[in-house]
C-alpha cells in the first residue's frame, strides 16, 4: 500500500511541479535575492535540493553535533531574510513567497527564529 | 431465530443513531483541532499533570477493546458454543473501541500532525514504540479473524485466527499495562502487579461493554436474551469484577507493606480529596460492590436489567479506577528528595490540582463516539447478530439451573 | 564570499567570541570549540558539579541567565504550564530542620529513562552525554514527562515566536536543559555556570581526569540525586 503510494506520488508530484511552473496565467513568486551569487550553491542545485540539503545537516547538527558546515537554516537566514522585515517568511519573503506558490507547508518556523540576528530577550519564567 | 426486515420507522430511527453518533465524532474532532491549533494551554493539562482526560478515556477504550474480544477467545480457543456465537459482535467492537481510544491518544499528541514520524521513527526499547506496533497488528489480526468466522469458506481457519487474536490481545493489555509499569521514578506506577493488573481490568470492562451492546441489540429487534446466556454471561462478569477487586487490593497493599509508599497510599485512599471518594465511592461502591450485589443476590439479579445496571456500573467504576490512577499518580508530587520538604516555583512537593478543560473532554468523547458509531454501522450492515441454537440453550438451562 | 571564504568568516566570528569574553575568563575556558564539521566525542562527556554550600537561597541567577540564553519568555497565563529548564529547589531536612538550596535542571543521565520510554527517538543522548530532544520528530505524547525522575522536561503548550535563533523551541514539542549545547560546541560555559556569583556551579568534562570537576569529584564527596535508580548523572551535587 505506501509503496503504491509512494510511486503514485512519485509519478504525480513532479508533473504537477513542472506543469505549475511552466503554467503561463499563474503569476510566479516574486523571490528577491539580495546578495546574488554569494549562495553555497548554484540557484538551480539549491532550487532543486534545498530541502534534502537542510534536512541532511539537521540530522548531522542535532544528533550528531556537527557544526560550522555551509547548509545551515540560519545560514540560509542571515543571508536570505527581507529588508523590511528582517525575515525569510510573511508574504513577499523569501521562504514563504516560493513555498506559499508551491503549496508546500513548512512548519520550521514553529521552533527555528525566522529573523536574522534576532536577539530573544529572557524573563525570569 | 428468524428477524424480521427493517421496517421504515426502524430505518429512520437508524439513520438518527448513526447521525448522533456521527455528530459526536464531529465535536471530538473539532476540539482536537482547536487544542492543535492553539496549543495545549486551552487544556487542564500542565507540566505537573501531563497526562490528562483524553488519557483516562483512551485506556478505558484500548483497554476495554482487548478485553471485549475475550468473549471471541472462550469460544474460538476454548470452542464454547454459546460463546462462539458472540465471535463476530466481540470482534467488531474490538475494533471499533480500538480505533476510538487509539484516536484519543494521536489527536492528543502535541504534533498529531507528525503522526507518520510516530510510525517511521521506531525506538525498540519503548514500550510506547511497541505499542505502535501492537495495535495496527490488533486491527490486522481481529479484521482477519472477522473474516474466518464469517466468510464460510474462510471457517477452518477460524480456530488458529483466533488464538492468534487471544495471544496478541494478551500482549497488548501487558503493554498497556507496561506504558506505566516501567516508570521507576513515579511512586504509583512503578508496580509489577501493573500488567496482569490491566489484563483482568481488560476481561471486566470489556464483558460489561459486550452485555450492554449485546442488550441494546436483542432489544431493537424486539428480543431479549436468553436466560441461559444471560446466566452464564452475568457470573463470568461477577467473577471478573471480584477479580479485579482481588488485584487493586494486592496493588495498594504491597504499596503499603512492601514499597513502603506510605504517604502516596494515604494520598489516594484517605486525604486526597477528589481521589479517594473516587477510590472509595465511584469504583469501590458503584464500581464493584454494587454490581456485584445486582448479579448474585438472588432478589436483585433476577429483576430486568440488573445485568445491564450492573455493567453500566462496571464501566462508571472504570473511569473512577483509572482516573485515580492516571491523574491521582501524577498529582501525589515527585520524590526528587526522599524524605525531605521541597518546594520550588515548579510546585515541587506540592499536591497538585487538575481541572479538566472543555475541549480535552469532548475529545474524549468523541473517542466514544467512534466507537458508537462503527459499532452501530457494522451491526446494521453485516450480521452481528448473535444466533442461539434454543434447543441447546433449553438443555443447559435445565442442567445448571 | 566564496563557499571557503564564508566557513572561514564563520570560523573568524567564533574566534572573536572567545576574546570578547571578559578577560580573565578564557583562562577557565574548559575546552576548545570542536572544529567546524567534527561530530560530538564519546572521549568526552559533559558534566557539572554543584556546591550547594554555596548556593543562596533566593538567589536565581542561574534561572534569569537560562532564561535569557534560550529564550524562555513567553508570558503564560498558568504558570503550571509554563516551561521550566532549571529551577531552584528549597530543600528542608523535617528531622533537624537544616535547610539548603539548589538548582535542578536536567541532570543529563548516562542511562537516561526519558530516552528509554520515547516512541520515536526524538529524546536523545549525545554522543558526549548531553541529553536532548530532537523536535523535527518529537510527536509530543509526554512520555519522557512522565519517566523523568527529576521533573526535568516541559511541554510547550502554546505558540512561540521570540526563540533565540540558536535555541530553536516550539509549541508541541518536549524539552529541557540542553547543558547550553550550541554555546558548549563553541568552547563556552553554559549561561547558568557564568552567571552564578558564588561560583558555586562547575562545568567540564567528566571524563578528562586532568579536568578540574574531574578531580573535584574524585577528592571531595558528591552526590548523585536518586542515586538509587542508577542512572548515572551528568551532573552532581556537593553537600546534600
Ligand atoms: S534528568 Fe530527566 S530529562 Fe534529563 S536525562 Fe535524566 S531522565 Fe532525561
Ligand atoms: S514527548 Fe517527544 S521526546 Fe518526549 S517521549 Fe514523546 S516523542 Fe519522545
Amino acid at each position: 500500500m505506501r509503496r503504491a503510494v509512494t510511486l503514485f506520488l512519485l509519478g504525480v508530484l513532479p508533473w504537477l511541479t513542472f506543469s505549475a511552473w511552466a503554467g503561463d496565467g499563474v503569476p510566479k513568486p516574486t523571490i528577491v535575492i539580495a546578495n546574488e551569487g554569494k549562495c553555497i550553491a548554484p540557484t538551480e542545485e539549491m532550487r532543486r535540493n534545498h530541502m534534502d540539503m537542510l534536512k541532511h545537516q539537521r540530522d548531522e547538527t542535532m544528533r550528531k553535533g556537527v557544526r560550522g558546515k555551509p547548509a545551515s537554516l540560519n545560514g540560509c537566514i542571515e543571508c536570505h531574510a527581507g529588508k523590511s522585515t528582517g525575515s525569510v517568511i510573511g508574504k513577499d519573503h523569501f521562504c514563504e513567497s516560493c513555498h506559499s506558490y508551491a503549496a508546500v507547508k513548512l512548519d520550521c518556523w514553529d521552533c527555528h527564529q525566522p529573523k536574522a540576528g534576532f536577539k530573544a530577550a529572557g524573563v525570569k519564567p | 431465530m428468524n428477524l424480521v426486515p427493517f421496517s421504515r420507522r426502524e430505518e429512520h430511527l437508524f439513520y438518527l443513531v448513526a447521525g448522533f453518533g456521527a455528530a459526536i465524532v464531529a465535536i471530538g474532532l473539532a476540539a482536537a483541532l482547536y487544542m492543535e491549533h492553539s496549543g495545549h494551554v486551552v487544556t487542564g493539562m500542565n507540566n505537573q499533570i501531563v497526562w490528562g482526560m483524553p488519557h483516562v478515556f483512551a485506556i478505558f477504550l484500548i483497554v476495554a477493546a482487548s478485553g471485549v474480544l475475550n468473549v471471541a477467545s472462550i469460544g474460538s480457543v476454548f470452542g464454547k458454543v454459546l460463546y462462539k456465537k458472540r465471535a463476530p459482535l466481540s470482534g467488531l467492537l474490538c475494533i471499533a473501541m480500538l480505533a476510538g481510544g487509539l484516536a484519543v491518544i494521536m489527536l492528543d499528541l502535541g504534533r498529531a500532525d507528525r503522526l507518520i514520524i510516530a510510525m517511521t521513527h521506531f525506538n525498540p526499547t519503548s514500550v510506547f514504540g511497541w505499542n505502535v506496533i501492537l495495535y495496527p497488528g490488533m486491527f490486522g489480526i481481529v479484521a482477519v479473524y472477522l473474516w474466518t468466522l464469517m466468510e464460510r469458506r474462510m471457517n477452518p481457519w477460524t480456530k488458529p485466527a483466533g488464538f492468534a487474536a487471544f495471544i496478541w490481545r494478551l500482549l497488548l493489555t501487558t503493554g498497556t499495562g507496561s506504558i506505566f509499569g516501567f516508570l521507576v521514578a513515579r511512586q504509583a506506577y512503578h508496580a509489577a502487579v501493573l500488567a496482569p493488573m490491566f489484563i483482568i481490568m481488560s476481561f471486566a470492562w470489556g464483558l460489561a461493554v459486550f452485555m450492554i451492546v449485546q442488550r441494546v441489540m436483542y432489544a431493537w429487534n424486539g428480543l431479549t436474551v436468553h436466560q441461559a446466556v444471560r446466566n452464564r454471561m452475568k457470573n463470568l462478569l461477577g467473577v471478573f469484577v471480584a477479580a479485579v477487586f482481588y488485584f487493586v487490593a494486592v496493588y495498594h497493599l504491597t504499596n503499603l507493606y512492601f514499597a513502603k509508599e506510605v504517604a502516596f497510599e494515604r494520598f489516594i485512599l484517605i486525604d486526597g480529596g477528589i481521589f479517594p471518594v473516587l477510590f472509595w465511592g465511584g469504583w469501590l461502591f458503584l464500581g464493584t460492590i454494587l454490581p456485584l450485589l445486582l448479579l448474585y443476590l438472588p432478589g436483585l439479579s433476577s429483576l430486568c436489567g440488573s445485568v445491564a445496571t450492573a455493567s453500566g456500573l462496571v464501566i462508571l467504576g472504570a473511569f473512577c479506577q483509572l482516573y485515580v490512577f492516571i491523574i491521582g499518580g501524577q498529582a501525589f508530587p515527585l520524590g526528587i528528595f526522599p524524605g525531605m520538604e521541597t518546594a520550588s516555583s515548579f510546585f515541587d512537593g506540592r499536591i497538585d490540582t487538575y481541572s479538566p478543560s472543555w475541549p480535552e473532554f469532548l475529545l474524549g468523547l468523541g473517542g466514544i463516539g467512534i466507537a458508537f458509531t462503527m459499532t452501530a454501522v457494522g451491526v446494521r450492515v453485516l450480521s452481528f447478530m448473535p444466533e442461539d441454537d434454543i434447543a441447546h440453550l433449553e438443555a443447559m438451562l435445565n442442567i445448571t439451573d | 564570499m566564496s563557499n571557503n571564504d564564508r566557513r572561514g568568516f564563520l570560523a573568524a566570528s567564533a574566534g572573536l567570541g572567545l576574546v570578547a569574553i571578559a578577560p580573565g575568563v578564557h583562562l577557565m575556558q574548559v575546552a576548545q570549540a570542536r572544529p567546524a564539521g567534527e561530530p560530538a566525542s564519546k572521549l568526552q562527556r559533559w558534566g557539572m558539579l554543584v556546591d550547594t554550600t554555596k548556593c543562596a537561597s533566593g538567589c536565581t541567577a542561574c534561572v534569569s541567565a537560562c532564561a535569557t540564553e534560550n529564550g524562555i519568555n513567553e508570558q503564560v497565563a498558568d504558570p503550571r504550564q509554563a516551561a521550566q529548564w532549571i529551577r531552584k529547589i528549597d530543600i528542608k531536612d523535617p528531622k533537624n530542620g537544616r535547610q539548603h538550596s539548589l538548582p535542578m535542571m536536567c541532570q543529563h543521565c548516562a542511562e537516561p529513562p526519558c530516552v528509554d520510554v520515547c516512541p520515536t527517538g526524538a529524546s536523545m543522548k549525545r554522543a558526549d552525554g548531553i541529553v536532548l530532544v530532537d523536535r523535527h520528530i518529537c510527536i509530543g505524547c509526554r512520555y519522557c514527562m512522565m519517566a523523568c525522575p527529576y521533573k526535568a522536561r516541559s511541554f510547550v503548550h502554546q505558540p512561540l515566536t521570540q526563540q533565540n535563533p540558536e535555541v530553536p523551541r516550539g509549541l508541541g514539542c518536549v524539552e529541557s536543559c540542553t547543558l547550553c549545547v550550541h554555546r558548549v560546541d563553541k568552547g563556552q560555559k553554559p549561561a547558568c555556570v557564568e552567571a552564578c556569583p558564588e561560583g558555586a556551579m562547575l562545568f567540564g568534562d567528566l571524563e578528562d581526569p586532568n579536568s578540574d570537576i574531574a578531580r573535584r569529584i574524585a577528592q571531595t564527596a558528591t552526590t548523585q540525586v536518586r542515586a538509587d535508580l542508577k542512572l548515572n548523572t551528568g551532573v552532581r551535587y556537593q553537600g546534600i
